[in-house]
């Protein structure tokens, strides 16, 4: 009886072990792509000065633009929350497209090659972290999944484990596409 | 089939594949040095011992054989720096290391991807393709090479290629020359019929080895798990269409290396003969694309 009562806790222990280092296993993932995305969005704040400073030559007028883009490359850098960092990268992202809107008034600037390799980059940051992104967010979904199946529910929150946040889309992506004719 | 159980099923299968190169050759060795009245244990322990040894070779060196034999040469993001991107955006997206990215001089459209494991990976497409595909096509194809990464087939592919490859090669060889030597009676001949006919029946098992191992499922699940990347199925089957329309005959593979590129290389041949059927190692490009479609 007693060598019965042993095998049935060893097995429930063992399964416990495995479902809590499976949750871990998972956490643990997504913490490791959200740093994934920390990468590219440095890569980002990166380009900022260099472009900054190729426009500067051509359209030192536009200086309302250079200040809120730079501002917005120090909250990037020094955002913590992922939903800090979500919004400020979708408010540089629009501020990008003024940037390459008012270089496209000048044709000197277009045609430099270091400023099209720096359009180049940033088009290539900008889907690195989209990329990086879809990978954070698979990620959350199955972490947040192993938290709510049964029996996990049981003891994730015990243990308090917290659902992840998805890496936020911005609310334009949000909005349902209208199209008019 | 998932992909955490293909995984584990690749990774099994390499090791079967393994061990039964080195039981086969050992066991032929041993048949044949009794055959020629040799006490045949000596010759069974050195064919042991090379076997193995190739065996734990190839497992090793199986991609730099591959790369050998197809000329794939290394690039560096500035060469082809499109390629080289949808490389590095498709890792990121599936998480995986960074894989070297090589090339092939060849105007037809293939890719393929070798390595033992996802630190040691490689990923290839011939020039032909990059100038076929426009990007989204190029990211579909190489999302499937990057699937075939992360679900190990590339370690199976790789085995085969070297360890199965060489059996079929043998054959072939041996075919070939059995019926192009004259029938003089001599013993350098005999031993030369006998080895024609072992491997003659050898290389159907060698192929249908081939053909379980390969499990043309895993083009299905590649395909799938690409498109979970790229999210965008239409792309990969317009690229397919492409590759299916060319007919342009590739310089550097062989039925050895077949069964690691996208799409058969040899699909378009004009002759068809029986080893090429028989080394048939992809489901038609028309289910894929119709399967694509459907998702």
């Amino acid at each position: 009886m007693n060598l019965q009562l042993l095998i049935i806790a060893i097995v429930v222990i063992a399964v416990l072990l495995y479902l809590y280092n499976s949750i871990i296993i998972a956490k643990l993932r997504v913490s490791e792509s959200l740093s994934h995305i920390d990468v590219q969005l440095k890569r980002r704040a990166d380009l900022i000065p260099n472009l900054v400073e190729a426009v500067k030559g051509y359209a030192k007028h536009e200086k309302e633009l250079f200040e809120k883009v730079t501002k917005e490359r120090a909250n990037l850098v020094s955002a913590k929350s992922m939903e800090e960092k979500a919004k400020v990268n979708n408010q540089l992202t629009e501020t990008f497209k003024s940037i390459f809107a008012v270089a496209e008034a000048y044709p000197a600037l277009r045609a430099s090659e270091n400023f099209q390799k720096l359009q180049e980059e940033v088009s290539d940051t900008e889907n690195k972290i989209a990329y990086a992104r879809q990978f954070y967010n698979s990620n959350v979904l199955n972490y947040n999944t192993k938290l709510r199946v049964f029996p996990n529910v049981l003891f994730a929150k015990l243990l308090n484990f917290k659902q992840a946040e998805f890496f936020g889309a911005t609310e334009a992506e949000k909005k349902e596409v209208k199209i008019s004719f | 089939m998932n992909i955490y159980s293909a995984i584990s099923a690749n990774k099994n299968k390499t090791w079967v594949i393994m061990l039964l190169f080195v039981l086969v050759i050992t066991t032929m060795v041993f048949v044949f040095s009794k055959a020629l009245g040799y006490s045949g244990y000596g010759f069974a322990g050195i064919a042991l011992i090379l076997a193995g040894l190739t065996s734990i070779g190839s497992y090793y060196y199986s991609d730099k054989l591959v790369l050998a034999t197809t000329n794939a040469k290394q690039i560096k993001k500035e060469d082809f720096p499109n390629y080289y991107r949808t490389v590095e955006n498709l890792c990121i997206a599936s998480g995986l290391p960074m894989p070297k990215v090589y090339i092939m001089e060849e105007v037809s459209p293939n890719a393929f991807a070798t390595g033992r494991d996802p630190k040691h990976a490689v990923v290839c497409a011939t020039t032909g393709l990059l100038n076929m595909l426009n990007d989204a096509e190029l990211e579909g194809v190489i999302g499937h090479e990057l699937s075939h990464i992360k679900n190990y087939d590339i370690r199976v592919m790789g085995i085969v290629a070297i360890l199965v490859g060489f059996v079929a090669i043998l054959s072939d060889l041996f075919i070939r020359a059995s019926f192009y030597s004259d029938s003089r009676d001599n013993k350098g001949n005999t031993i030369f019929l006998i080895l024609a006919i072992v491997f003659a029946i050898l290389s159907p098992i060698a192929a249908i080895l081939i053909q379980t191992a390969i499990s043309r499922k895993r083009e299905y699940l590649a395909d799938a798990s690409g498109v979970l990347l790229t999210r965008y199925p239409e792309a990969l089957a317009t690229a397919l269409e492409k590759l299916a329309k060319d007919k342009t005959a590739p310089k550097n593979a062989s039925n050895a290396t077949a069964h690691l590129f996208i799409e058969n290389p040899f699909d378009n041949r004009k002759v068809k003969n029986f080893f090429t059927s028989l080394f048939n190692t992809h489901p038609p490009l028309e289910d894929r694309i119709r399967i694509l479609r459907s998702m």
